[in-house]
């Protein structure tokens, strides 16, 4: 096969789910004015799931001229993209049933954007040059800007959109301006060539080192590391729920996929370099999430220190730049999306007479209210603490024991002491749930959103059965990337 | 091989892009005053990453540079497009597009 072969059949997956989102979008629009939301949120999760098996049975190679790659790592990220984006399109589904009261359901466009997201993730997954991470990463911001923004009432959901618009388009253009020096130092674009011109390099000249640092910036804005998290409160609390339940998986693992990718591929060779940079941001992320947390008031804005603080355990793996590292990425990430799909649908149903009320207070003796749904946010926090046998301590443990081997010791006490600051207030919303006089009662929950919340406590609970399956596709995954 | 930007040389190109970065930057952050200001700082971001690709390409011989500039500038464009979009509604909104009044949340 010629190394400039077109080979498009390797991109069947997301040629389909391209095509299948503009029909889905022609349905909808031939629809009746706010009829065609849910007919549009059916076929959106029928997509992805059809998508999700065309990724499965996808081949390896490389195609487009080598820009587009296909390996295990790219299957692995895209299967945790589509199942994040379909999770949270269920959320959607559930969230609108519920949205009988005065503020204005979502339109039928929000499933669709997501599809669209999740398209441009799958893309950033399968990058083999620069110029194919560039498009990915802006077709999944793109669409995450308007979906953030589609409350047209809600002055919180139009500040949240603005914030994300201005930050975001200022780290794309900051890893664009990288990307640009990287080309100029290497005069390609290509990953491989990338490898051959950076390889040997004995001391890498001034504008090489900025270019990668640049990318690394704007990498690490996607991903919300300190110091480059100062949207991700703002607009995790004012985007409509289900938005936010999608910004907190899909984009994250197209971000992560993309990071592991870059650094383990065409930057391989300067790991010593770029490793104390990946090990401040992880120690920065795993501590200021731990402490922001705590004053915090509104459960939204909770989840998104939550997640700052997540993000900086999942990089320490590839801190430590082995195969090792990237596997207990990988695993951290498969258990994060569980556990984080769980908890935003149960934030979903927090509806008073269809108004979301997202304050932890309005949680006050769920445990009396509505057994069930407390009993799986009680699980979904102890996971998120890292309580053995739940989903959460797997990728936790796996973490540590990636830094421990590459002789990160300072870098595991931290992060062993920050996991134990954060119990503290994943507890004390436990402790919310049970132990306190019961605020008003909720909307009765939609069904979707219990099916969501209870098929995600049992994944959390019996994580451990799947695990073995799990650590041999990642360590595949890992050694596609690695070797 | 005779390249188009031979007769001053790359550094040039590099510095008038360097500036447009550091102007685009701080326009975002030092103005206080309109979102609009900072949409134009943002076009100002790409297009000195542009005139790098274009420069670099010139220089290298190599016309992939070129082609991601096409890529940019569209993606350019459908940015602006939403941008405008968002800042619209957030007028309808909020009745302003001065920066310093986007404060319903923090902390």
């Amino acid at each position: 096969m010629t190394p400039n072969a077109v080979n498009w059949s390797l991109a069947i997956p997301e040629i389909g789910l391209a095509l299948s989102g503009l029909l889905i979008l022609v349905i909808g629009v031939l629809q009746k004015r706010g009829e065609g939301f849910f007919s549009c949120a059916t076929l959106t999760i029928a997509a992805f799931i059809g998508c999700g098996f065309l990724v499965a049975l996808s081949p390896d190679g490389v195609a487009y001229a080598g820009t587009f790659v296909n390996d295990s790592f790219a299957r692995f990220m895209k299967e945790l993209a589509l199942v994040g984006g379909l999770l949270a399109t269920v959320v959607t589904v559930g969230y609108q049933g519920e949205a009988r009261g005065t503020h204005a359901p979502l339109p039928f466009e929000t499933p669709i954007l997501m599809l669209f997201s999740t398209l441009g993730a799958m893309i950033m997954a399968s990058s083999g040059n620069l110029m194919t991470l560039f498009v990915g990463l802006e077709l999944s911001s793109l669409s995450i800007y308007i979906l953030c923004a589609l409350e047209r009432d809600n002055v919180r959901s139009s500040e949240a959109g603005l914030k994300y618009f201005v930050l975001g388009s200022l780290a794309s253009g900051l890893l664009l301006y990288g990307m640009s020096l990287i080309y100029g130092y290497a005069g390609t674009m290509d990953y491989a060539g990338l490898l051959t011109a950076i390889g040997s390099e004995e001391s890498p000249p001034l504008g090489l080192m900025v270019g990668i640092v640049f990318v690394v910036v704007g990498l690490c804005f996607k991903l919300s590391a300190v110091p480059f998290h100062m949207w991700t409160p703002d607009v995790y609390q004012g985007a409509p729920t289900p938005v936010t339940a999608y910004m907190a998986s899909a984009p994250k693992f197209a971000a992560f996929a993309l990071f592991l990718r870059v650094m383990t591929g065409p930057f391989g060779t300067m790991a010593p370099r770029w490793q104390i940079l990946v090990e401040v941001v992880s120690l920065l992320s795993m501590v200021y999430g731990a402490l922001a947390a705590i004053p915090q008031t509104d459960i939204k804005r909770l989840m998104a220190y939550s997640s700052i603080g997540h993000m900086g355990y999942a990089m320490m793996g590839l801190a430590s730049a082995s195969a090792a590292g990237v596997r207990a990425t990988l695993i951290y990430l498969a258990a994060y999306l569980v556990m984080n799909a769980g908890v935003f649908a149960v934030i979903a149903t927090m509806q008073r007479k269809g108004h979301e009320v997202t304050t932890i207070a309005d949680l006050a003796g769920l445990g009396r209210r509505e057994p069930g749904l407390a009993a799986a946010l009680a699980i979904f926090m102890f996971s998120m603490i890292g309580v053995p046998p739940l989903a959460g301590f797997f990728g936790k443990f796996m973490v540590f024991a990636a830094a421990w081997q590459s002789h990160l010791y300072a870098l595991v006490a931290i992060g062993a002491l920050s996991s134990i600051v954060g119990a503290y207030y994943y507890l004390r919303i436990v402790k919310v749930l049970y132990f306190e006089e019961s605020a008003e009662a909720f909307d009765p929950p939609a069904t979707t959103l219990l099916f969501v919340t209870g098929g995600m406590s049992a994944a959390t609970v019996l994580f451990i059965l799947a695990l073995g399956p799990l650590m041999t596709v990642a360590q595949h995954a890992a050694q596609a990337l690695v070797g | 091989m005779t390249s188009a930007i031979a007769p001053i040389g790359l550094m040039p190109y590099l510095v008038v892009s360097a500036a447009m970065l550091v102007l685009g930057v701080f326009g975002i952050f030092l103005n206080r005053k309109n979102v609009i200001i900072i949409l134009m700082s943002m076009e100002l971001i790409l297009l000195a990453a542009n005139l790098n690709f274009v420069a670099f390409s010139s220089a290298h011989g190599d016309l992939s540079g070129q082609v991601m500039v096409l890529f940019v500038l569209t993606i350019a464009a459908a940015e602006a497009a939403i941008g405008l979009a968002i800042v619209t509604v957030y007028f309808r909104n909020r009745g302003s597009i001065q920066v310093e009044d986007a404060t319903m949340m923090k902390g």
